[in-house]
């Protein structure tokens, strides 16, 4: 009796055991089963857009710098010693740095209270002056050349300056086209940032700029380092405006490589001063990076809560003097500086050979003074505004896909490394010469990879080659926004037993659908805008309408000269008509912005 | 409940995704010019030109009724640009032909092997680069200093008529050029120059020319529209660069005398020529352009659709015969010279006057 006991008893006990045995392995085959489906999914999730990169921008960009590299089949660096050696060389890169950092350093202190009085503060028309401040970014830059060398000519209403053809004037031009950049990327962040800790800090006695100073600024340094980096990029790589204003005594590493490759053909040199670009680009890149991570902690963005920005208030009793002095700032900048250009440009498109009237309006949807176009206008336009389409798309797309992994925060170190790399490389095509990019996609897309194509002339092309100039922009206007969300609510999420697509879907989507509608507007108005490296790619029968509007500018004759800006205009007013849609369109909240 | 809005809302983003579609450029026009094979159908003949390129739609549909080709056109860049990436290219040309290279960069083009020779039966000897007949001349310009005859009317003094007048203290501060390096006329001003004073003499006139106070301005649309006091805009110097073509542009409606006008002693001779490009998909299509962009109706039509004067006897329009004459004789440098020098000559100048 004792035995069978026994027996029984070391029966069940190996029963328990295997099937223990068998639920563990069952348990963790499901676990690395998850793990490896999870793996599939953010290798996915990073390699589309890094093959998207590598196909469209690094395999270019190789391409045209290796042929400055290899002589006769060999690796030949002697190019390095002949640049270098060179006075104009130091004097253009200490030019380069010169113009972007005072220039960022400008736009950044002006663009702070901007963001403030349009991302914080609510009162009537702010949506147009929001949409008013980012047709700058959009003109061509020989519009706005000529527009500013009429502002500040000596004729000009701001001749008594002095400042036509000198170092302050690019300055001015190169804070005018990136002042929306600030306020856009600061403002967006700012208007979900929770104003609790602050007023907390007011409660306990600290005077505004204390309170600003010590809570908000901080708390605003991812954003501000963002943008900071974003805009020194451009102004780095600034070409249009820094030849139409300082010529080629201020000449920058971007009008340098443009003279080299397209006027000298010296493949060489432009290759060297591409690598400089390049170290200058990660170098910044790498300084903003770190200024962001050293602040970068969670902070109160997940909170679904809506921030409802208070009205302004100038006068009266409940007067703020943040709001006053933020005020008087952004108006001297939208008036001053963003307002006598454009002006310019609207008071010189309503002037016809036969004075005063509507007849450039009207001359849109002809071709122009006899034939200087082969298309109406309206149908640029329209050509401009598909092509955007397609790159907002793409841009939107490999962004977002971007922004979501690298808000990513791994546990493991090597990951976290991986993930900072992949953001880094993925501002590079700021960092990079348009020509550089265009020339390089003529010799490397007949034929790419061996296949048998040639994309040359392909209107495929264009909308990449402008989607690869937004995608960072996308990026840096999605991110910081995801990289706020805090971690304890994905993994409250989890615990409660929600999948990673549900966390995804519940967690994340919903805050980073806010900065959607922001990063839609601003992909768009690069897009319009773009004129670098889409003028190597442009069909002469179907122009976009920066294109056109530089056909027209390049003519004699008062009419030419009327209609293009007329049609600057028109440009202008289809940018803030997107932007201004762009930004309502986000899961109904209507009233948060 | 839900289940309704969701439905709702996956109709809606079909609704939207299906009109962005129909947006899409890429959506839209999926015929011409995409992804094609390495080799070119044979009803189709690429044009490689400068984006200053335009002919009247009528002329182009009847060129491709006789020809039975297809006319595509594609503009990489223009001028110095336009012929660097043919020569970038030339392992795999962009097009079968090119209309657009200028004397300046004519000799470049065919000393790196990116034409094939064509003598088409109308070309004019005239402006032959050289006698193997790899570019056929199409229209011609000049280059000249443009003159606002009203603000000289109105200060009193007598206008410059040659280049040396130029350095001559009344008209201290008083002339707009483009920068060579940027601007094609302001290359072809700089070899009016050494035409008229040779290698040895041009520097010390760019010399004068700084010390009298010249402005150079980026490219010919602000040198034109903001620092010309001309009609089309405020500036305050009356002579500035620009071609012999622009003055009937400033006319007003009916009226007869043109405010503005070209110093003919001033001017360089720019030539625009097309070839047929060395490894063309489709050189017999290419062969049939050139012969075309030489026809009388092509040439009759060049002044007003590409603001230069055609290369044959062909009549040109009345307000040019009026007021844009073609200036007699116009300083010329050999077009070898130019290529082995030009980058050298734009170093020289750059050191000269902006220092």
């Amino acid at each position: 009796m004792q035995s069978a006991a026994v027996g029984g008893k070391r029966g069940a006990r190996s029963a328990a055991l295997r099937a223990r045995r068998r639920t563990l392995r069952r348990g963790w085959g499901r676990g690395r089963g998850r793990w490896v489906g999870r793996g599939v999914v953010w290798g996915l999730a990073a390699g589309v857009p890094l093959v998207f990169l590598g196909v469209f921008f690094a395999y270019p960009v190789v391409s045209l710098v290796a042929r400055g590299f290899v002589t006769d089949g060999g690796l030949d660096l002697s190019a390095f010693a002949e640049v270098f050696g060179r006075d104009r060389t130091w004097r253009v890169i200490g030019l380069t740095l010169a113009q972007a950092t005072v220039g960022t350093a400008i736009a950044v202190v002006l663009g702070v209270p901007g963001a403030y009085l349009l991302y914080r503060t609510s009162f009537r028309g702010r949506g147009l002056v929001r949409a008013f401040v980012v047709v700058p970014f959009v003109l061509p830059t020989v519009v706005v050349g000529v527009a500013f060398r009429s502002v500040l000519a000596p004729h000009g209403p701001l001749g008594f300056l002095g400042w036509d053809g000198t170092f302050a004037a690019i300055v001015a031009a190169l804070v005018f086209f990136n002042y929306a950049v600030v306020v856009r990327t600061v403002g967006g962040f700012w208007a979900h940032l929770d104003p609790r800790a602050e007023q907390a800090a007011r409660a306990l006695g600290a005077p505004p700029l204390r309170a600003f100073l010590a809570v908000t600024l901080p708390a605003l340094t991812p954003a501000i380092a963002s943008a900071a980096a974003i805009v020194f990029l451009f102004c780095a790589t600034a070409f249009g405006v820094v030849l139409v204003l300082g010529g080629l005594r201020y000449g920058t590493v971007e009008t340098e490589i443009w003279v080299q490759t397209t006027q000298m053909l010296d493949l060489r040199s432009a290759a060297v001063l591409s690598v400089v670009q390049l170290v200058v680009v990660a170098g910044v890149l790498a300084a903003a990076g770190r200024a962001r991570t050293r602040r970068e902690r969670a902070l109160a963005l997940g909170a679904p809560e809506r921030v409802t920005a208070p009205r302004l208030a100038l006068g009266g009793p409940d007067r703020r003097v943040g709001d006053r002095s933020a005020a008087a700032v952004t108006g001297v900048v939208v008036v001053g500086l963003l307002g006598m250009p454009l002006g310019t440009v609207l008071v010189r498109s309503l002037r016809t050979g036969s004075g005063w009237g509507f007849g450039n309006y009207a001359n849109l949807a002809t071709t122009g003074g006899p034939n200087t176009l082969n298309v109406t206008v309206w149908a640029a336009a329209l050509t401009s505004l598909r092509t955007a389409v397609d790159a907002t798309v793409i841009a939107v797309v490999i962004g977002g896909l971007v922004a979501l992994v690298v808000s990513r925060r791994p546990r493991a170190r090597n990951a976290r490394r991986a993930v900072s790399l992949l953001d880094a490389v993925f501002m590079l095509p700021l960092g990079v010469s348009a020509v550089t990019v265009g020339f390089g996609f003529l010799i490397s897309m007949h034929r790419p990879l061996g296949l048998d194509l040639d994309l040359r002339g392909s209107t495929v092309l264009i909308p990449i080659a402008q989607a690869v100039v937004a995608t960072p922009l996308v990026v840096r206007t999605v991110l910081p926004v995801l990289r706020a969300i805090d971690s304890r609510l994905h993994e409250a999420a989890a615990v409660l037993g929600a999948g990673p697509a549900r966390v995804l879907a519940h967690v994340d989507w919903p805050v980073a659908a806010r900065s959607l509608g922001l990063a839609v507007g601003l992909a768009f108005a690069v897009s319009l805008g773009e004129f670098g490296a889409t003028s190597f790619l442009a069909r002469p029968d179907r122009p976009t309408l920066p294109v056109v509007i530089f056909r027209l500018i390049g003519r004699p004759g008062a009419d030419n000269l009327g209609m293009a800006f007329a049609a600057c205009v028109l440009l202008g007013a289809m940018t803030a008509a997107v932007m201004a849609l762009a930004e309502r369109l986000r899961s109904g909240a209507a009233g948060e912005f | 409940m839900a289940r309704l809005v969701r439905i709702v809302t996956a109709v809606g983003a079909l609704t939207a995704l299906s009109g962005l579609a129909a947006c899409s450029a890429i959506g839209g026009n999926g015929s011409s010019g995409d992804a094609s094979g390495a080799t070119a159908d044979a009803g189709t003949v690429v044009l490689v030109t400068h984006d200053s390129f335009a002919l009247p739609d009528e002329l182009i549909a009847a060129f491709e009724a006789d020809t039975g080709l297809t006319l595509e056109t594609r503009a990489p860049g223009d001028g110095g640009a336009l012929v660097n990436q043919l020569i970038l290219t030339k392992d795999a040309p962009l097009g079968d032909v090119v209309y657009g290279i200028d004397n300046s960069f004519a000799t470049r083009a065919i000393d790196e092997g990116i034409l094939e020779p064509y003598t088409p039966d109308a070309a004019v000897q005239k402006y032959a680069v050289d006698d193997k007949g790899y570019l056929t001349a199409i229209d011609v310009g000049d280059v000249c200093i443009n003159v606002d005859h009203e603000w000289f009317a109105a200060a009193g003094i007598p206008e410059p008529t040659t280049l040396q007048d130029l350095t001559d203290p009344t008209y201290r501060d008083l002339l707009v050029v483009t920068n060579p390096a940027t601007s094609s006329p302001g290359l072809a001003f700089v070899l009016a120059t050494i035409g008229a004073f040779g290698e040895d003499g041009w520097v010390d006139y760019w010399a004068a020319l700084r010390d009298n106070g010249v402005q150079v301005a980026a490219g010919w649309s602000d040198a034109y529209y903001v620092d010309f006091s001309g009609p089309s805009s405020e500036g305050e110097r009356p002579l500035v660069l620009s071609y012999a073509s622009s003055p009937p542009f400033e006319v007003p409606e009916g009226a007869d005398v043109a405010p503005t006008g070209a110093l003919l002693d001033t001017c360089f001779r720019q030539v625009e020529y097309a070839g047929v490009l060395a490894g063309a998909a489709n050189p017999e299509g290419a062969r049939a352009v050139v012969d075309w962009l030489l026809s009388p109706e092509v040439q009759a039509a060049i002044p007003d659709n590409m603001y230069m004067y055609p290369v044959t006897d062909v009549a040109l329009p009345d307000s040019w015969l009026k007021f844009a004459p073609l200036a007699p004789e116009p300083f010329t440098v050999d077009p070898s010279l130019i290529s082995q020098n030009r980058d050298g000559w734009i170093q020289t100048w750059t050191d000269t006057v902006i220092g």
